[in-house]
Formats: C-alpha cells, sequence, structure tokens
C-alpha cells in the first residue's frame, strides 16, 4: 500500500513494525506535497529540513524502544497555521503577521512533540480563521481536491484540502463558527470540534476566545480519537481548559452503538437553502445508524434562525478586541510611511489586514461600542444562554444529534465573497455547536450528483466525545465514503 | 462668595504579590528594561492570562478592611484602547461585577471624624512604561510593569478639604501595610492618587462641573494640586466663566495642572467581559478566613496604647500609623516594664532618624529585646539622656551585635551622681570664672546655663544632669 494513502494509524503501526522508516514516511508525504501543493496550496510553510532531521531522531528514538505508548508516533502532522509553532513563522494567513515567528510552542505542539509526532508543516487557512473557504487567505485560496475550481470551505480548508489531497496524513485545525466540520465536509474528510475547554487554547492564536476549539482533521473516526487522546486534558496555561475523567478515546471506540440515541434535528430539513443531495445523504446516514441499532427520531432546535447573528456579534466583538495587539508596535507588519503614533496604528492596520478581518474588526467594534453593548452583544450573549438551555434539554433524552454539517456541498471559487450574506448562512448547522461548546464531528456520507463529498455531522453533550466518535467509527465500519480519494483535478469528482 | 470643594478620589494601589496578576513573572519593582515579562505579559499572539489566587486574597483583604459588600460571583472584562505601554491594547479590569462594593472609610481631622464612603473597588492589570529618548525622536516601551496587580478604590465624592484627603490616604497606607498587601510607596508608584474635583457655592446642593487630576505622586503634591485646581475653578466661576469636564495633568515642576482631553475626546472603552479568565467565586470560607485573619489596624491599636499604657492621643496614633513602629513598640512593652520609655525613644529619636535622616520604619537595625535593654538602663538612670542618644546611635549604626554593656564600660559613660564630687567641680568652675559669677549677682540669671554646662563638661558630659542644676544654683545662692 502506498505510504500516503494509509491512515495515520496504520503509518504508525508500519513505522513501529518496521516496515518502513518514520523518514520513509515523512519523505512519502512531502512527495505528495511536492506533486500536488502547487495545485492545492494547502500549505503555508512547508518545514522540509526540521521534519527530516526530526523524523531521524524519532526514529532512533522508536527503535530504541521510546514512544511506546503513543499510537501516533513517528507520524508527520500539518498544522494550521494560527496554532503557535516555536521559530516556525506562524501567519495566520494575514499580512499583519509578517513572517512572526514565536518564541514559544502552544501546549498542543509541545504534547504532539512529546508523543513522537512530526510536525511538517503549516496550514493555509482564512486569514485569523474568518472565513468560510480560505480565500481571504493572504497567501491565496486553497482549492478543492475534489474540483480545483471549488473551494475546501474554511476557515480550516488546508488541513481538510491536505488530509483529502494525501499531502497531510492527519491535521490540527481550529473551529470557533464550524471551521473544522465546514471543511472537512466540502473535502470529504473526517473533522472534530471538542468540547469547548478539552483542549488547550494555549497558542493558539485566538479569533474568538469564547468559540475557538483546536481538533484534529482526519482521514476517519479513528485518526482522530488518536490524535485527540494526544492533545486533550487540562492546561496550566489555559484558564478555561478543564481537567477530564475516562479513559482514552482511541481504546473506547467500538461498533455497538446499539440502543444508542440519536435526535434527527427537524429544522435542518425545512431550511431554505438546503441542497436536496445534503439531505437525502444525511438521512442516509441516519438510517444506515439505525440499521446498527440505533434509535434515531426527530427533535426541534427551533432557534437555528437566531443563532447565526448570535454568532457573528459575540465572535465579531471578541475578534476585535483580539485582534487589536496587531498595531505595528512589536511585531510583525508595520506601515512604511505614517505621522505620528495613531497614524502609525491606522496605517498598518489598514495596509496590513485584508477585507474580511477589517469588516469584522468593524461590525465588533461597532456591537461593543458605548450605547449599542446592550441591543447587540448582551442580547447574543441572552441568545446563547438559550441555545445552551435547548440543547441540554435534548441531551436530557438523547445521547447524539445528527444533522448536516454545511446546507451544500463546495462552492465555486469566488462564489461566496460575492454573496457574502449566503457564506455566513453555510455556518448555520455548526455555529450553534461552538455558542453552547459542545463537541462536533463530521464524518462523510455521500456525494452530490457532481462527485462532490457530503458531511453529516454528530453533535454530542459537553465532554461526550467519545460517544461522538464511537458513532462516528461505527458509521464508518459499515460505509467507505471518508476511503475515496480526490482526484485533485477540475473534474468535479467524477472520475 | 464662599466656595465649597467637593473631591472623589480614585486611588490604585500595587498589590505585593510575589508574581503578576496573569503570569509568574516577578513583580519586583525596577529592573532593567524588558527583564521582568514573559510572552504572556507581553501580550504576545496565542498566550493567555491565567488569574493567580493570591491576588483575590490580597484584594479581598482590602476590601473586608475598608468595609465592602464581596461580591461572591465576579468576574473580570476588557478594557479596549490602543497605546504602546499596553501591548495587547486592552487591560484586564473589572467594569460590570467589582470585587467590593459600597465600603466605608472612618478619618480623623482636627474637625474630628468623618466617614467616606467607597464606591467600589476592582482589581486590573498595570501597563508597561514608555521612556522618551533623551537623545532624540524615539520612544521606547519597557513591559516590566505589565501586569504588575493594581485594586482601584473609587471613592464617593466625600472630601471637602485636602486635610480629609491626606487624612484618607494615610489611612489607606497604613491599612494596607497592616494587611501586608502593598508596598504603598507613592515615590514609586505603588500608590497612585487621581483626584475628581469641582467647587460650589457653601450651600448648594448640586454638583459643579469636575475635572480629574492624573500624575500627583506624593502626599505633598496631592495638596498643592487640589490647592491650585481648586483655585483655577473658582476664578473661573467668579470671572463669569465655566469649568470645563476634563482631565487634567499635575506638572510638579510648573505647580500646575493642564489639560490633557476633554469629556468629548473622552474614549469608548468597549468593555466586554474577559472571555479567557473564568468568573471568581468567594466562598463563605474563604470570607470568614479572610475576616477572621484582619490584623488590629491603627484605630484600635492606638486606642490600645492610650487605655493601657497611658500615652497620649496623639502619640499612640503616631506610633499606630505605622505597622513596623506599632510592631516595635508592642514586641518591647511584652518585655520591659517601661513604656512611657519606650514611647519617648520612638519618638524623639526613631521619628527624628525617619524624617531627616532616610531610616526606613521597616528596617530599623536592632530587635526588640536589645531596645528594651537600653530602655533598662535608661530607666534606671545608669547614664543620662545627652549620652543615652550618643549610645542609641550607636545601636541603630550597629544593629542587634552592639553590645551596650561593653560600649558604656569602654567609655566610662556610667552617669556621675556622686553629690561630693559635683558640688567639688561646681566651686572649681565658680572660682575659675568671677566676672560670670558677678553678672548673675546683678540679676542675669541665665547665666546659670554656662555654669552647668562648664561642670558638665568638667565631668566628661556624664554627670546627672537633675544634680547638677541643684548644686550650681546651691552654690551661687550661697554667695
Amino acid at each position: 500500500m502506498e505510504i500516503a494513502k494509509m491512515t495515520a494509524l496504520e503509518m504508525a503501526r508500519g513505522i513501529r513494525q518496521g516496515d518502513f522508516t518514520c523518514v520513509d514516511a515523512v519523505q512519502a508525504v512531502l512527495g505528495q506535497i511536492e506533486q500536488k501543493d502547487g495545485d492545492i496550496n494547502a500549505y503555508i510553510t512547508v518545514m522540509k529540513e526540521e521534519a527530516l532531521q526530526r523524523a531521524a531522531d524519532v526514529q532512533k528514538e522508536i527503535e530504541a524502544g521510546g514512544y511506546a505508548d503513543s499510537p501516533l508516533a513517528g507520524v508527520p502532522i500539518s498544522v494550521k497555521d494560527n496554532i503557535c509553532t516555536k521559530g516556525v513563522k506562524t501567519s495566520c494567513a494575514s499580512q499583519i503577521l509578517g513572517d512572526f515567528a514565536p518564541v514559544y510552542n502552544a501546549t498542543v505542539i509541545e504534547r504532539l512533540e512529546k508523543a513522537g509526532a512530526v510536525i511538517i508543516g503549516k496550514l493555509n487557512m482564512d486569514e485569523f480563521a474568518m472565513g468560510s473557504t480560505t480565500e481571504t487567505s493572504f497567501y491565496g485560496p486553497t482549492k478543492n481536491p475534489w474540483d480545483t475550481d471549488r473551494v475546501p470551505g474554511g476557515s480550516s480548508g488546508g488541513a481538510a484540502a491536505a488530509v483529502a489531497a494525501g499531502e497531510a496524513m492527519i491535521a490540527l485545525g481550529s473551529d470557533t463558527g464550524g471551521s473544522i466540520r465546514q471543511p472537512a465536509s466540502y473535502c470529504g474528510v473526517t473533522g472534530l470540534k471538542p468540547t469547548y475547554g478539552t483542549v488547550s487554547r494555549y497558542g493558539l492564536i485566538a479569533y474568538a476566545s469564547s468559540l475557538d476549539q483546536i481538533g484534529p482533521v482526519g482521514k476517519d473516526a479513528a485518526d482522530c480519537a488518536a490524535l485527540m487522546d494526544i492533545i486533550r486534558g487540562k492546561d496550566e496555561r489555559d484558564g478555561t481548559s478543564l481537567a477530564l475523567t475516562g479513559g482514552s478515546l482511541l481504546a473506547g471506540l467500538s461498533t455497538d452503538i446499539k440502543g444508542m440515541k440519536i435526535g434527527l434535528v427537524a429544522e435542518c430539513f425545512e431550511s431554505e437553502g438546503l441542497d436536496p443531495a445534503v439531505a437525502s445523504a444525511v438521512q442516509g446516514m441516519a438510517e444506515q445508524l439505525k440499521a446498527l441499532g440505533a434509535e434515531v427520531e426527530t427533535v426541534h432546535l427551533p432557534f437555528l434562525d437566531y443563532v447565526i447573528p448570535a454568532y457573528y456579534i459575540i465572535a465579531a466583538a471578541e475578534a476585535s478586541s483580539n485582534l487589536s495587539r496587531f498595531d505595528g508596535v512589536k511585531y510583525g507588519f508595520r506601515a512604511k510611511e505614517y505621522d505620528g503614533l495613531v497614524d502609525l496604528y491606522e496605517a498598518s492596520r489598514s495596509e496590513g489586514f485584508g477585507f474580511e478581518c477589517k469588516k469584522r474588526i468593524l461590525l465588533g467594534t461597532f456591537v461593543l461600542s458605548s450605547g449599542y453593548y446592550d441591543a447587540y452583544y448582551k442580547k447574543a450573549l441572552q441568545a446563547k444562554a438559550v441555545i445552551k438551555e435547548r440543547f441540554d434539554e435534548i441531551f436530557e433524552k438523547y445521547d447524539l444529534i445528527l444533522c448536516p454539517t454545511a446546507p451544500t456541498t463546495a462552492p465555486k471559487l469566488g462564489q461566496s465573497l460575492q454573496d457574502p450574506l449566503k457564506m455566513y448562512l453555510s455556518d448555520i448547522f455548526t455555529v450553534s455547536v461552538n455558542i453552547a461548546g459542545l463537541p462536533g464531528l463530521s464524518v462523510p456520507c455521500g456525494f452530490d450528483e457532481a462527485g462532490l463529498p457530503i458531511g453529516g455531522q454528530l453533535i454530542g453533550n459537553r465532554l461526550a466525545e467519545d460517544k461522538v466518535l464511537k458513532a462516528g467509527f461505527a458509521y464508518q465500519s459499515v460505509t467507505d465514503y471518508h476511503k475515496q480519494w480526490a482526484p485533485c483535478d477540475k473534474t468535479g469528482g467524477q472520475q | 462668595m464662599n466656595w465649597e470643594i467637593v473631591m472623589g478620589l480614585e486611588v490604585h494601589v500595587e498589590l505585593a504579590t510575589k508574581s503578576k496578576i496573569f503570569c509568574s513573572c516577578t513583580t519586583a519593582f525596577g529592573g532593567a528594561p524588558n527583564t521582568h515579562c514573559c510572552p504572556v505579559c507581553m501580550g504576545m499572539p496565542g498566550t493567555l492570562p491565567v488569574f493567580n489566587e493570591q491576588v483575590l486574597d490580597y484584594a479581598l483583604k482590602a476590601g473586608v478592611a475598608l468595609n465592602c459588600e464581596i461580591t461572591r460571583y465576579n468576574k473580570f472584562d476588557r478594557k479596549n484602547y490602543f497605546y504602546p505601554d499596553l501591548p495587547k491594547a486592552y487591560q484586564i479590569s473589572q467594569l460590570y461585577l467589582p470585587f467590593a462594593r459600597n465600603g466605608a472609610v472612618e478619618i480623623e481631622t482636627k474637625a474630628g471624624s468623618k466617614t467616606i464612603r467607597i464606591h467600589e473597588i476592582h482589581m486590573e492589570e498595570d501597563a508597561g512604561k514608555l521612556i522618551h529618548s533623551p537623545f532624540g525622536d524615539a520612544t521606547y516601551p519597557d513591559y516590566n510593569r505589565c501586569g504588575v496587580p493594581l485594586i482601584e478604590i473609587v471613592s464617593e465624592p466625600d472630601f471637602r478639604s485636602a486635610e480629609e484627603v491626606l487624612a484618607y490616604l494615610a489611612k489607606l497606607k497604613s491599612t494596607f501595610e497592616y494587611l501586608g498587601i502593598s508596598d504603598v510607596k507613592m515615590e514609586e508608584g505603588s500608590m497612585r492618587a487621581d483626584v475628581n474635583l469641582s467647587v460650589r457655592p457653601v450651600g448648594s446642593e448640586t454638583f459643579g462641573t469636575r475635572t480629574e487630576m492624573k500624575n500627583i505622586n506624593s502626599f505633598k503634591s496631592i495638596e498643592r494640586a487640589i490647592a491650585f485646581e481648586s483655585k483655577r475653578q473658582i476664578e473661573l466661576l467668579e470671572a463669569g466663566e465655566k469649568v470645563v469636564q476634563q482631565t487634567r495633568r499635575w506638572d510638579e515642576n510648573k505647580g500646575k495642572t493642564f489639560s490633557m482631553r476633554s469629556k468629548e475626546d473622552a474614549q469608548d472603552y468597549r468593555y466586554f467581559p474577559e472571555p479567557d479568565i473564568p468568573p471568581l467565586r468567594v466562598s463563605e470560607e474563604t470570607l470568614t478566613k479572610i475576616k477572621n485573619e484582619q490584623p488590629e489596624f491603627a484605630g484600635e491599636k492606638a486606642e490600645r496604647y492610650v487605655r493601657d499604657y497611658g500615652l497620649a492621643k496623639e502619640d499612640a496614633q503616631i506610633i499606630a500609623a505605622s505597622k513596623h513602629l506599632a510592631k516595635l513598640f508592642d514586641d518591647t512593652v511584652a518585655i520591659s516594664p517601661y513604656p512611657k520609655e519606650i514611647r519617648y525613644w520612638m519618638l524623639s529619636e526613631i521619628l527624628y532618624f525617619i524624617n531627616e535622616k532616610g531610616l526606613k520604619a521597616d528596617n530599623i537595625g536592632f530587635s526588640a529585646e536589645k531596645f528594651a535593654a537600653f530602655i533598662e538602663i535608661m530607666a534606671a538612670d545608669r547614664v543620662n539622656k545627652p549620652t543615652g542618644k550618643i549610645i542609641f546611635e550607636e545601636m541603630l549604626k550597629t544593629g542587634d551585635a552592639f553590645d551596650i554593656e561593653g560600649y558604656i564600660k569602654a567609655n566610662q559613660l556610667e552617669q556621675v551622681d556622686d553629690g561630693d564630687l559635683i558640688q567639688k567641680t561646681v566651686r572649681e568652675v565658680i572660682a575659675a570664672n568671677p566676672k560670670t559669677v558677678e553678672q548673675y549677682k546683678n540679676g542675669q540669671t541665665k547665666v546659670l546655663g554656662f555654669f552647668v554646662g562648664q561642670t558638665m563638661k568638667a565631668l566628661g558630659g556624664k554627670a546627672k544632669p537633675e544634680s547638677v542644676n541643684r548644686y550650681v544654683k546651691e552654690e551661687l545662692d550661697t554667695l
């Protein structure tokens, strides 16, 4: 079997068994990047030299019996470019960070290194994770490997596209309103947004602090579970991180989901912009889960109309504050010409940020302004409380909620930015999960007539990653949508 | 027209926790620029603040001491503004739910006692400092102070004179010193006061337009700034003009306030709840513990000194105002039965060295045991007062290693109270100064001091002054 087509767990087993070395693995993935990334543009930085050096060290360690407890030892891992990597450019796909290289590693990076993973490169994304298409990147758009005329989704578009194209074995993305799940859906890969507080945010350059979570993007649920086992858990450097109980998510996977109660969200299927192909694929997924022994019933999420406005108010407000530190004074981009301090700020920020960032900074600044706080931000927080309550009610009776990840398959490049409201609405099924701080998993569950992948989303109660992944794993054990390979051309997936 | 000054105070106090409020960097004052900082307090991308629980402990101590209601569920908010000394471009502070509200502080002035109401106290992080190059058009940020924990104590507009303001600040300083939660040094900026001031005709119920004065960094400056600003406002009003609501900077060298910004360009700080720090909960248990651990403060101490040791109220208040002086007094009276003798040496000598010679109250070189041994010698009249001062000074210099007995012996300082010797010496002095004796006889009694001085000198300064006085007078009068 071609090394780069393995799952991450298969690759790790191959290395441990001596079928090939960690260096071979890294070289195989670097080969894929070299071959395909000219078309896909999934990477901002490829760490070729560092990765090969590190692979040699890890190989020695494995041969000496090291990393015995780590099921991903030796596997190359790609990281979204908003996660800090010591000494390696971390740009958030924005001009304003310039060639900024952090002086420290994010907690997730430290944990990966301790587990014997090899960081191989930094992935493209929407600028500061603001966007649903990876088109707002200063480094140009990433293309969807199923049809390179289409977007990969976003903001973790680089992560989803790289995994789909075989340019990454597994990747770390971040999800604020659907940024892992929606691109996973568009690219036919598996992505998990963990419960808020499960994975340390230390070293994740913040977009919206109360919503951001780092999570895995992989070929299947098992790979995601393995990566979660490494990165999750309490971190003293993140005050919002939670102490976790329970054992390994990977070890807890099984195909036995008999009696699991799953609620299928009625409102999603009544939603105006829903593609019929998506509707039937997700209903098919429900049938398949039923066949596995789950009980599927209809549930209601009557607040769907309010989630988008509430999300954009909270996210933009926090972003306007989080992005203020990029002022041209300390690091990154500074305008060449300015007259005095205020002009230094204005010129550097006007030139350094892209259009979408500026739009959200302005929106956030507006909703927090004196006299508007109560009308917008406070109302959005009230909506958040209502949404949480409704989910709590559902999870009293159900183990999981099933709905589409996104209303459609991947749109053409350029289409979404012309109609931003439509782009914002594409987050409708994902943002409520962030607002309520829940775990959500997108798994491939079909293709439309054009051959583009469709994702189904499994949502769990707080800290119910185990159930979410188990259902995804069981589903993938009887389906092969996740095993299809993207053509990496303009065929639209029709081979 | 007679005018009344109305003032409210915003006092910032740096808490003396070992590490900063949101990271483990030291809070030590000074240090080479940008050496007391890390990615967190420098606001580097991706870093997160983690709350130092000791800050809440210190803050609660202050809140309880100032008789506040403690907010059991309090949280942080972000105050957003751009300035190069603020690397995150927001300050983490408390707006919506400050940890303490509705307190009260009793102050005493010549007019009697008065209650100053506390509106609220909140926690926040300090900002850095900007250093302007003396050589050219450049400014350098120093982030050492970023993240040093502060509490801001906001009073109601209850002050009517500079004297009240100073009494309040002295009370806060003493209280925080007793609690051990701050260095409370205005000169190092660990205690800073902004004064909101307006004036109105005496008898008026409504407030005038106020100004806020910043950059006042000593007790003396506060008095001057209040005098200047109230005069400025009264002159404006008497000339038929209006006071403009604005923030004014006190210039210590010029002795004037200058406009910094007016209400129209006031910034909109866009406060919102800090998402990176979970809300803080104060349990009943914590609060009870803090209440039980409150020390005896200056007021109660002074009363006790008057009651138990018979000290004059004013003397007792001076000693009690300083935690360190009070500790020395308490520790010494515990092992020495001479409270008034102790009071004498503290108020005359120690206070003199503190006020005139830069002695620090927290760094007096000798222990209570050593001080008690000295007091014992003084109380037993073994050396006279002037000699006592010499010994005291040596004791201050050398500290506990100073051997009082050895010093007295080596320098033969024991008081001379041998009547025959003193009488003999007085007679010698009188015999040697016939002209001065004539003056005395002609009614110039002030020359008595001359004979006392000469006799003391002849006896090496060690004679008992009372005895010398007596013999000089006796001998002169019998001539």
